[in-house]
């Protein structure tokens, strides 16, 4: 198997927030005009396969009249942002879930947006209004306010912790007015897939906490499909791994047969992980790595020292550090040879010679 | 029955033991650290990440103190500075921007204002930006005005 074929899904659904106060989702911070919206859920896919990341997420309009808007850090340029499947996510949910098929509602966003950015895409899809942005922190969070949202005061901390990785975002906000020309009700989602051309897929969670307090709690559910069974590296504590198993027949069957789901291949791997921390705690994400022999990134996963790598805690009572644990210390390994090549290379004479 | 005496003797001398600490920690420069003033001063402080360069300045009685405030953050901040009732004015109140009073000033993304502020009793005095959640994000510090006998 090349690489390259490999398929990562990830979905991120009922994002709960407890608490009062702006609120977060399960990949972008939701912001609106006033700084009080009340997150309800989101779902989001992101599909990776042959180096191209189909990411799917689910916005559900709130029905306030108010601009609402989201942002979403991004791996990398989108080549296409369109409309996505219409029960991917749900099928997904309801493959964990399948007592409750009620509980997979799905998301809604808001988000933020900013002046000095650079706007590499922008559509229109149903009531929503997209735009890709590329910039620094300060750049997305300038175009944010210029677009009139309210940023709550950890986003520029958290803008830049994103963009120092990539300086891609999406930012989606709902046009209320159109919203109602579509008959478009409070609760209604609309799916939006983005094809991403990248080779290391991530999960962000940190942005999950964007606007809350710190002891307020985030939870999520990440659903991860891929080829083979992923190496995963959290970049802290609170995720708890609920299924990891070969993905049944039918799911993959009915995933297939939805809008722009084509790609999913015939047999691939289930991933499905529960987040649940104090936003406080959040100040991480995902890493994921589907190739042999590469670990996942500790960059990708927010930590820039191994000492803060978190766990995932097997939901049946068994510790995935070992996985962890292999992963840090292929990595530590790995930067140990660096090291050891670099600080012999530098004392090679014949290198000092003029 | 020696616990009953014991226990709130323990307790009240921890107590008393943790304020008297704090009004030291508060009041005494830390070694090292510079008191300024009397008279005119000008201090820069920064913002970035919603959160001020620092969280404490000691001055002299009779200082009056030239804020410099530079705003580096994406979004707008403000920089209040007074007694309990001040703060309380602003905490809930509903002006969006502060019109450039001493004490009082709205500073927007990538901007730097001024203002001054005198501080004349020895005390605390607390600074912070109250725009909605940033109080509680940890924007907030004190000026400590020390003792005339101060470094």
């Amino acid at each position: 198997m090349s690489p390259y074929r490999v398929v990562v899904s990830l979905i991120v659904v009922t994002v709960i927030l407890f608490g009062t106060g702006p609120p977060a989702w399960a990949c972008g911070g939701l912001v609106g005009s006033n700084g009080s919206i009340q997150l309800v859920k989101t779902t989001t896919l992101a599909a990776f396969h042959e180096g191209v990341q189909r990411y799917v997420t689910s916005f559900e309009f709130s029905g306030e009249g108010e601009e609402l808007g989201s942002i979403v850090p991004l791996p990398a340029v989108p080549t296409e942002v369109e409309r996505g499947g219409d029960w991917t996510l749900q099928r997904l949910a309801r493959e964990v879930a399948p007592a409750q098929p009620e509980a997979f509602v799905d998301a809604s966003a808001q988000a933020t947006a900013a002046a000095g950015a650079r706007v590499l895409l922008e559509t229109e899809i149903d009531a929503l209004d997209i735009t890709v942005l590329e910039g620094g922190g300060d750049e997305v969070g300038e175009w944010a306010v210029a677009n009139g949202f309210s940023l709550t005061p950890d986003a520029p901390e958290v803008l830049d912790f994103y963009a120092e990785r990539s300086p891609i975002f999406m930012a989606a906000k709902f046009d209320a007015s159109r919203a109602a020309e579509l008959g478009q009700t409070s609760g209604d989602g609309t799916p939006i897939m983005l094809t991403i051309p990248t080779d290391e897929p991530w999960v962000p969670l940190r942005i999950l906490g964007l606007g809350l307090g710190a002891d307020q709690v985030v939870e999520a559910d990440v659903f991860l499909l891929t080829d083979d069974r992923p190496d995963l590296l959290p970049g802290g504590p609170g995720l708890t791994l609920q299924r990891s198993e070969a993905a049944s027949k039918p799911l993959l069957a009915d995933l297939r047969s939805d809008r722009g789901m084509e790609w999913v291949p015939g047999g691939m791997w289930l991933s499905y992980l529960q987040l649940e921390a104090p936003a406080g705690d959040l100040d991480y994400d995902l890493a994921i790595s589907t190739t042999d022999g590469r670990p996942p990134s500790a960059v990708d996963a927010g930590i820039e020292g191994l000492g803060d790598a978190g766990q995932i805690v097997d939901g049946q009572g068994g510790a995935l550090w070992p996985v962890g644990a292999g992963v840090g210390t292929s990595i530590a390994l790995g930067m140990g040879i660096a090291v050891m090549v670099w600080r012999r290379r530098a004392v090679r004479p014949e290198e000092l010679a003029i | 029955m020696r616990w009953r005496v014991l226990v709130p003797i323990v307790v009240a001398v921890a107590v008393t033991g943790g304020v008297a600490g704090y009004a030291l920690d508060v009041g005494s420069p830390p070694a090292g650290a510079d008191v300024l003033g009397p008279g005119e001063v000008s201090v820069q402080l920064g913002i970035e990440h919603s959160r001020f360069s620092f969280d404490r300045l000691w001055v002299r009685p009779g200082t009056t103190v030239r804020f410099q405030v530079r705003n580096t953050d994406p979004i707008a901040h403000e920089l209040i500075i007074g007694d309990d009732e001040v703060h309380r004015r602003h905490i809930t109140g509903i002006e969006a921007l502060h019109s450039p009073v001493p004490g009082e000033m709205s500073v927007g993304p990538h901007e730097t204002g001024l203002t001054t502020y005198s501080f004349d009793e020895p005390g605390t005095v607390l600074f912070a930006c109250h725009l909605p959640g940033h109080l509680g994000y940890g924007m907030k510090g004190v000026v400590v005005v020390t003792a005339t006998d101060a470094r």
